[in-house]
């Protein structure tokens, strides 16, 4: 069974001039275990898919599936990442981190350790008791990540998770993600307008276009795993990179 | 260091005023009855306080008001609340309460000592409904704010709306509530002078209305002047609390930063 299986999913919304479909007749699915990304412009819908996904709206037409049942709202077993970090001031990271677990009544000292070894796990151990406002914007999202990991879901919705970052600090985190998703093997869907990002993390990329917002192509990238930034500058990763670029120079709608 | 110059540069500043008033009253020969010097002021001061009336008085009124602040907040809160969250109560029922609200007290003072006496009661009473309208729209306003992109994650771990309410919105409200609190405390203290002007039999409102009929202006200065002070402690009061309540707030994060800074 398929983590994730979107068939002929529409979403329209109305404005002046009518209705208009943000996302029309899209259909993909995502293997158990699978890192997929989804790239396109700015506009093309990427995150309306996201939060239909997250359970947050309902989709117009078709039917988006977790693992085999239909998403009709919000579900546990699914982690979220949001473009800006959205910590809550009033809690330490620690808290921020164990907010799912509060909101699902999972308390006790196994998930505060548990919480201790994610935050390990991106190296933050030591900021646990810090509150997100003394954080980088970087260290934020980290504590995000580690937040959507918490309660252990079978799935992750990402995003555009380092959107907001300096380029420095997404190549670092792309770095991490990476490394996190090796070690826990979870789904990852990871929403994203850069195309190298894309190229870099996933097994899979599918490539969007806007108005309406349609799944234009599937693109594998079949690069060995763990992959180094170098990777980057090499040959098949700079093909699978300019063979995604040019539709959107084809299409003349790329942005940035 | 710097502190300390501040502590010293604020009494010169209030030993140079009150000096430049003693004189000002002695060189112009004002007449007591219009404008009494500092001297005659502190003079009212020392005497009120060592017969004990003004403790009696003062004990009066800072009873009224804490008491009177304490169930108009916690009346502005709960209305806020309701009208904040449910869309009917909004509709049907905010209107009456600005209404209300637009009715000066002291208009609806007379009426409250009708129907609560001359005694604490009525003084509770009509401080409550003083304090509690800041409370009604701070709460209000602090409770809608809570940030989409939050409200969407709480949403996106399944939260219940009573979750989203206790976990997100009411922390997002709090600095409203704290700066309602703040405007409440000194409506809270006006209100319970109104009442007193009104109908009490002890206060400090009451004092100046009978030291008014004596001519005994010093005396009121006295007054004033402890009303002041009672103002301003109760506003740090409120701040105190603020500060630990707030610490994650930009405006008091500030604050907090700037102390250390200087000292």
């Amino acid at each position: 069974m398929d983590a994730i299986s979107v068939r002929d999913l529409s979403k329209g919304y109305s404005c002046r001039s009518g209705s208009m479909d943000a996302l029309h007749e899209i259909s993909f699915s995502v293997k158990e275990g699978e890192f997929v990304a989804i790239v396109g412009p700015s506009g093309c819908g990427k995150s309306t898919l996201l939060k239909i996904l997250a359970g947050l709206s309902l989709p117009s037409k078709g039917e988006a599936c977790l693992r085999g049942t239909p998403i009709n709202g919000p579900r546990r077993d699914i982690g979220v990442v949001f473009q800006a970090p959205v910590l809550l001031p009033w809690r330490s990271v620690l808290e921020n981190v164990l907010l799912p677990v509060d909101v699902q009544h999972r308390g006790g000292n196994g998930q505060r350790k548990a919480a201790l070894e994610l935050l390990n796990l991106v190296g933050l151990q030591e900021f646990a008791d810090r509150y997100p406002w003394e954080l980088s914007g970087g260290m934020q999202q980290r504590v995000a990540i580690t937040r959507a990991l918490i309660h252990d879901p079978a799935m992750l919705l990402m995003d555009e998770p380092f959107g907001a970052l300096d380029a420095m600090t997404r190549e670092q985190l792309n770095l991490e993600l990476q490394r996190i998703w090796l070690e826990k093997k979870k789904t990852v869907l990871f929403i994203t307008h850069s195309i190298p990002e894309a190229v870099f993390l996933a097994d899979r990329v599918l490539v969007m276009t806007s108005r309406p917002g349609r799944i234009l192509r599937e693109v594998p990238v079949e690069i060995p795993r763990p992959r180094r930034l170098e990777a980057m500058n090499q040959p098949e990763f700079c093909s699978v990179v300019n063979s995604i670029r040019a539709h959107f120079h084809a299409k003349g709608t790329l942005d940035a | 260091m710097r502190k300390r110059r501040d502590i010293a540069l604020t009494v010169a500043i209030f030993c140079v005023s009150v000096l430049v008033g003693e004189l000002m009253v002695r060189f112009f020969q004002i007449p007591t009855y219009i404008l009494p010097a500092p001297s005659r002021v502190a003079t009212a001061l020392w005497r009120g306080f060592s017969s004990g009336l003004y403790q009696t008085h003062l004990l009066h009124t800072l009873t009224e008001t804490l008491l009177g602040f304490l169930l108009g907040s916690a009346l502005g809160l709960l209305l806020g609340a309701a009208v904040a969250l449910n869309r009917y109560v909004e509709y049907f029922f905010y209107p009456y309460i600005v209404m209300f609200q637009s009715v000066p007290k002291v208009a609806l003072a007379p009426l409250i000592v009708v129907w609560f006496g001359l005694g604490l009661k009525s003084q509770i009473v009509n401080v409550a409904l003083v304090a509690c309208f800041p409370l009604i729209v701070n709460t209000i306003a602090g409770l809608k704010s809570a940030d989409e992109d939050r409200v969407n994650l709480m949403r996106s771990l399944a939260a219940s709306p009573s979750q989203i309410f206790w976990m997100l919105k009411l922390p997002s409200a709090l600095p409203f509530v704290m700066a309602g609190l703040e405007v409440a405390m000194i409506f809270a203290l006006i209100g319970a002078i109104v009442a007193e002007f009104v109908g009490s039999q002890a206060g400090l409102g009451m004092l100046i209305q009978s030291m008014n009929f004596n001519m005994d202006v010093a005396g009121q200065f006295s007054v004033l002047l402890m009303l002041s002070v009672l103002g301003l402690l109760l506003n740090r009061g409120i701040q105190l609390i603020r500060r630990r309540v707030l610490f994650w707030d930009p405006s008091v994060k500030e604050q907090l930063e700037q102390e250390r800074v200087a000292l």
